[in-house]
């Protein structure tokens, strides 16, 4: 909960912090953040015990040829020497050449980025959708058969682990019932007649009517954007219950019903709305996880995300591509917890004016 | 109240009858297309598809389903070679100069035609760029400077290719039909090279198109490859211009899928025709199933535990043989290896000339501990083992574990994931050691030279073979494996290899366990699916579905 602390702090700054203000003291942390990340991630990529020689040549290439990589790959340098260097290319927005694909790091990125965030927002609209509701049911009837449930629905996506539950739903809806396609984003027989151009299926293929391309894309994102979905929901219906009780038990809630105002009013018109607040920081925390959790996701269902790319890369070594994925995805989460304390602030009117 | 009721039925009667529809709009079993095998396979390993420079599993299939040779392993007895685009061959007298004449009327996929200019070419760019497979050629007393005279063109069809010493001549043959030898469109390819500066590490003006053809195609065999997208999938097409019996299937898709499980499932739901990956428990699950079928074939590869010459309790001559009776390999065999692995203690692995087929070594912890007690460790000794994460190493390696315990030997297990052990390995920083060795070319030199053969054993050695690895000082036995290269009597060579392989299931450091089969699940509409002795010849162009 970082993200509400350091919201916290910011509102007991003062008046004087004027949005804009607020803006540039943001992209101060931001840059900061984002340099200790680049060094962070440089000194644990050099310092593992593998060389990064093996994961370009494997273990059968002859002593000269891993000598001249060496020496190609810059690693007969001085660790700072090699740090600097690095530096300087992924402020450029370069982080080198993947191994194992043979692309820029940033090209796979701009690839495989696509294929998470399509997921990650189904997964989340699913959440935020069934995972508000549900939050606010339990809350109401606190105690109830019904806060039970909402109660365990959250414990189990809480506690059991995705690639688990992933493997399980596959082999019903996929094996058993026939329901949803499996593997990957899209059938292979759309494989090379569709031409994506944003790189969000559902988005490029209802753009260009095809629809048979729509249904196969929906066909394959339903099942592991459930699952996200479900985990997602788990946790916006378990923080939605938390801060409804948070508002119920507060004294305008006393008086607007001592005022006579209908229970529904003050449930979804007050309560809500004022609970809504802090629901914009769980929802983006719960999408930037999703974009960066979905990696055993990813992997059990073969979805050429960036999970999978980052889990494919860090098998074969092939540091760049662990590295620049890690920032590029740190970075998100950065920009994620940014936008919602700047959310925050707009939807909050005490942040304005106190 | 009651109203209330009736209508959260009718809703939930309503989401009930939407629900239904769904699954009655889902299309029935799902099929993969009539003219095109779809594969489920662990490609993450492919990091080039050029020839010149692959040197991975995976991508050994791909080239040898796209690339021509000019000789072939025959694969109906693979101690022997075959023409593919040569027709004929001769060898000089003194075992120097290799004339191969090609078949007429051949062209590449591109239309081009295939010349012995081509051949040259081929050969003179893998000289040149000198990455990984390089050697295969390298060896020979090839290099840079003087390929243009050692492989070169002496008319359209005759091809010349001389070496350095009179070696044996299966040897010559049988690294020229590894991967390395592909014939490429050297028009095709020069039309793709770049221009680059000569430093000290490449000579040469240009890259000879090997920028391009790390995802480009310049072959002529059975399938051209149309596409490899980096961990998402292999795309061969029919390639109508192949010299020989052209593929039943128009297309083959490779599709890159990491889990063996989900691979059996997509095998189960149609999604794929063939699943590469599966392990044991899958193959079990999938065996009931009548839809479905599995293959499998020996590979050239061999699993062993190797001992650190440096560690002075595993450099007694007793604890290197003790350790051979210390692996239960009948539980193995028939538990954690059962459809994976064939038992097999020799070096050379079945289907290499000069395969020795003993298996001389059982569990015998009696035995055993005779050995430790002459070696002074009556009362045995800690070492630790470096294993990779993953099945069946952690598995082979807590058997052990458990039945060397019996003996006194404590093993520490250490586990890390793959690249992290094995820097370690080659660093020589290892006790004991688990893993796999596969041979780098279809030919027991392969194999002898990293296993017996160890020139310079100084840490700065140049020739770091697995004997190196092991600190394993054996100037005897290297000078018999550089010897048994220059046999020319066939039978003779193989009998030197047979010999250099009970030697080393006396002395030597390696504790070799199994041969690796390679197992895939298929469905059973599937005709004529193989897989063959090595990765660079599981050939898919007979394929065809019922």
């Amino acid at each position: 909960m970082s993200a509400v602390e350091q919201q916290a702090g910011a509102r007991g700054s003062g008046r004087a912090l004027a949005i804009a203000g607020g803006i540039g003291r943001f992209l101060l942390i931001a840059a900061t953040t984002y340099l200790g990340l680049l060094a962070v991630t440089f000194f644990i990529g050099r310092v593992i015990p593998i060389d990064p020689v093996l994961a370009v040549l494997g273990d059968r290439a002859p002593e000269s040829v891993v000598e001249r990589t060496r020496r190609e790959m810059g690693l007969d340098l001085p660790l700072i020497e090699q740090f600097w260097i690095y530096i300087k290319a992924a402020l450029n927005g370069d982080f080198g050449t993947s191994v194992l694909t043979t692309n820029p790091v940033m090209a796979d990125i701009r690839r495989v980025f696509p294929a998470t965030i399509e997921l990650a927002t189904v997964g989340t609209l699913i959440g935020t959708v069934l995972g508000i509701p549900l939050g606010v049911l339990a809350a109401v009837k606190r105690g109830s058969l019904a806060d039970q449930f909402v109660r365990v629905v959250g414990l189990v996506g809480y506690s059991v682990p995705i690639f688990w539950l992933a493997l399980l739903a596959l082999v019903l809806f996929y094996a058993k019932l026939q329901w949803v396609a499996f593997p990957g984003r899209i059938d292979i027989v759309y494989q090379y007649t569709f031409t994506p151009v944003t790189g969000f299926y559902l988005l490029d293929s209802a753009l260009q009517g095809q629809w048979d391309v729509f249904w196969d894309v929906f066909r394959h994102i339903v099942l592991p954007g459930a699952l996200l979905g479900y985990f997602s929901l788990a946790y916006i219906s378990r923080m939605t219950r938390s801060f409804m009780l948070n508002e119920l038990s507060q004294e305008y809630v006393v008086a607007a019903r001592a005022k006579g105002l209908s229970e529904t009013r003050i449930i979804w018109g007050h309560a809500l709305r004022n609970a809504a607040v802090p629901m914009v920081t769980v929802i983006a925390l719960s999408y930037a996880g999703l974009l960066e959790g979905s990696v055993l996701t990813e992997t059990v269902f073969s979805w050429p995300g960036i999970g999978l790319y980052i889990t494919d890369s860090l098998q074969n070594a092939d540091m760049n591509a662990v590295l620049g994925g890690t920032i590029v995805i740190g970075s998100v989460f950065i920009a994620i917890n940014l936008f919602s304390d700047l959310l925050y602030k707009l939807l909050d009117p005490r942040t304005k004016v106190r | 109240m009651m109203m209330e009721k009736i209508a959260l039925r009718s809703r939930m009667w309503l989401a009930g009858a939407a629900l239904s529809a769904f699954v009655a709009a889902s299309p029935a079993f799902a099929v993969t297309p009539a003219d095109t095998l779809v594969e489920g396979f662990a490609i993450d390993d492919i990091i080039s598809v050029d020839p010149a420079e692959a040197f991975e599993l995976s991508t050994a299939e791909v080239t040898g389903n796209t690339y021509d040779l000019l000789i072939r392993i025959d694969l109906n007895d693979t101690s022997k070679v075959k023409g593919d685009l040569a027709e004929s061959w001769t060898i000089s007298d003194d075992g120097l100069v290799y004339t191969f004449k090609l078949k007429p009327g051949l062209k590449f996929a591109s239309g081009n035609p295939i010349t012995a200019a081509d051949v040259a070419y081929s050969f003179e760019r893998v000289v040149k760029l000198d990455l990984s497979p390089a050697f295969i050629i390298n060896q020979f007393g090839i290099t840079g400077d003087n390929v243009a005279e050692k492989a070169k063109a002496v008319d359209d069809t005759t091809f010349q290719f001389t070496v350095d010493k009179s070696y044996a001549p299966s040897f010559v043959l049988n690294c020229l039909s590894s991967t390395v030898g592909s014939v490429v469109d050297s028009k095709l390819v020069k039309e793709h090279a770049v221009a680059v500066t000569p430093d000290a590490d490449h000579k040469w003006d240009n890259d000879f198109g090997n920028g391009w053809m790390k995802t480009g195609y310049a072959g002529s065999g059975p399938f051209k490859l149309r596409e490899w997208k980096a961990n998402e999938a292999v795309v061969m097409e029919r390639n109508d211009n192949y010299w020989g019996e052209k593929p039943k299937l128009a297309r083959v898709i490779y599709r890159h899928m990491k889990e063996s499980s989900a691979q059996r499932l997509a095998l189960q739901a149609g999604d794929i025709d063939v699943a590469r990956n599966l392990e044991p428990n899958d193959l079990n699950a999938i065996a009931d199933n009548k839809d479905l079928a599995t293959v499998s074939a020996p590979k050239g590869t061999v699993w062993y535990i190797s001992l650190n010459q440096k560690n002075e309790k595993l450099a007694k001559p007793e604890v290197r043989q003790a350790f051979k009776y210390l692996v239960d390999y009948d539980a193995l065999g028939s538990t954690i290896l059962k459809g994976i692995g064939e038992i097999h203690q020799t070096f050379l692995p079945k289907g290499d000339l000069g395969e020795l087929d003993e298996n001389p070594f059982k569990l015998d912890v009696a035995k055993a501990k005779e050995l430790l007690e002459k070696a002074g460790l009556k009362d045995g000794f800690s070492v630790t083992m470096d294993v990779r994460n993953g099945q069946p190493t952690t598995a082979m390696a807590e058997s052990i574990q458990q039945t060397a315990a019996q003996a006194g030997v404590k093993i520490e297990i250490i586990p890390g994931d793959g690249k992290q052990t094995l820097t370690k390995y080659r660093a020589r920083n290892h006790d004991i050691y688990i893993g796999q060795w596969g041979q780098d070319y279809f030919d027991p030199n392969s194999n002898a030279q990293t296993f017996v053969s160890n020139p310079d054993n100084s840490d700065d050695g140049k020739t770091k073979t697995l004997a190196w690895r092991n600190a394993w000082d054996i100037p005897e036995l290297t000078k018999q494996t550089e010897a048994a290269l220059l046999e020319k009597d066939t039978a003779k060579r193989a009998a030197m290899y047979q010999e250099l392989q009970k030697k080393a299931l006396e002395e030597s450091p390696f504790v070799i366990i199994h041969q690796q089969l390679e197992v895939a699940g298929l469905r059973a509409n599937l005709k004529d699916f193989k897989l063959g002795p090595s990765f660079d010849t599981n050939f898919v162009s007979q394929v065809s579905k019922e």
